[in-house]
């Protein structure tokens, strides 16, 4: 049972690294920063589903639900706020380009 | 693992795939939507429907509402602009699907141990009384966050208003 539980672990992981992967590249390639955004976005899905699929594996499925609600509102905060940072960004500079940011100040 | 899984798996990596690599940051927003809502479907096949009510609400509705959103306050390119800026990001972005290959391949032959420990199957509990009972320190960590956040957003648009 356990090792059929692994190997569920294993499968899932193999394609949540993939995605961890995209979103790392995205925030460190682009020079958008709401594509940035959209990296962080992917990663925290990534975490998220892993964290399910551990629960699911270990049998700690309510547990797991739980962390994850928690890792959602606080996405959704995080998400909200910095999307009206990018666009506070924007008005004053009039770009989303991360290599415009010279203005800042230190 | 059944084949469904690896279908919806497959389509979660191609709609993460296409979420980074497409130009338009609009198109880029409902691929991330799609993402969200291929991992909903995966959450409820896992025993988790709490969680996946969650992520369909929050994530697929209300953070591509507040992208969307954000996406439209800001001015397009222009022509000009938008065809300097493709042949730049063709060039920074091709690495991905490379990289993604290798590192499928490197993951597929790495030899990871099926002999590992897995920790005692627990009682089954409803999310319910974990969340009330275990976990009551998380939800005042919520209610905290989020008024943060609401602080934090009324501060933003007062002075973007000021402005």
């Amino acid at each position: 049972m356990m090792g059929a539980n692994w190997h569920l672990f294993t499968g899932f992981a193999f394609f949540i690294i993939m995605v961890l992967i995209a979103g790392l590249y995205c925030i460190l390639v682009t020079r958008n920063l709401m594509r940035v955004l959209i990296g962080l976005e992917l990663l925290t899905k990534a975490v998220t589903l892993l964290i399910i699929v551990a629960g699911y594996v270990t049998g700690y499925v309510a547990l797991a639900q739980s962390l994850v609600i928690t890792l959602i509102i606080i996405e959704v905060v995080v998400m909200a706020v910095t999307a009206g940072i990018i666009l506070s960004i924007y008005r004053h500079n009039a770009s989303l380009a991360a290599a415009n940011l010279r203005s800042l100040k230190g | 693992m059944t084949l469904a899984d690896i279908i919806l798996l497959t389509a979660m990596v191609v709609a993460s795939l296409w979420t980074v690599m497409t130009r338009s940051l609009l198109k880029s927003t409902i691929g991330l939507a799609f993402t969200s809502a291929i991992i909903t479907i995966l959450m409820f096949r896992l025993n988790s429907p709490l969680a996946a009510v969650f992520e369909l609400s929050v994530c697929t509705g209300l953070i591509t509402a507040v992208f969307v959103s954000t996406i439209s306050l800001v001015k397009p390119l222009t022509h000009k602009e938008i065809v300097k800026l493709s042949k730049d990001r063709i060039k920074r972005f091709w690495y991905l699907p490379v990289i993604m290959v290798v590192a499928g391949l490197m993951l597929a032959f790495f030899n990871i141990p099926a002999d590992l420990k897995m920790p005692a199957k627990a009682m089954e509990s409803d999310v319910r009384n974990v969340l009330w009972n275990s976990r009551q320190i998380d939800i005042f960590g919520q209610i905290v966050v989020l008024l943060a956040g609401v602080f934090g957003i009324v501060l933003l648009f007062k002075e973007i208003k000021k402005r």
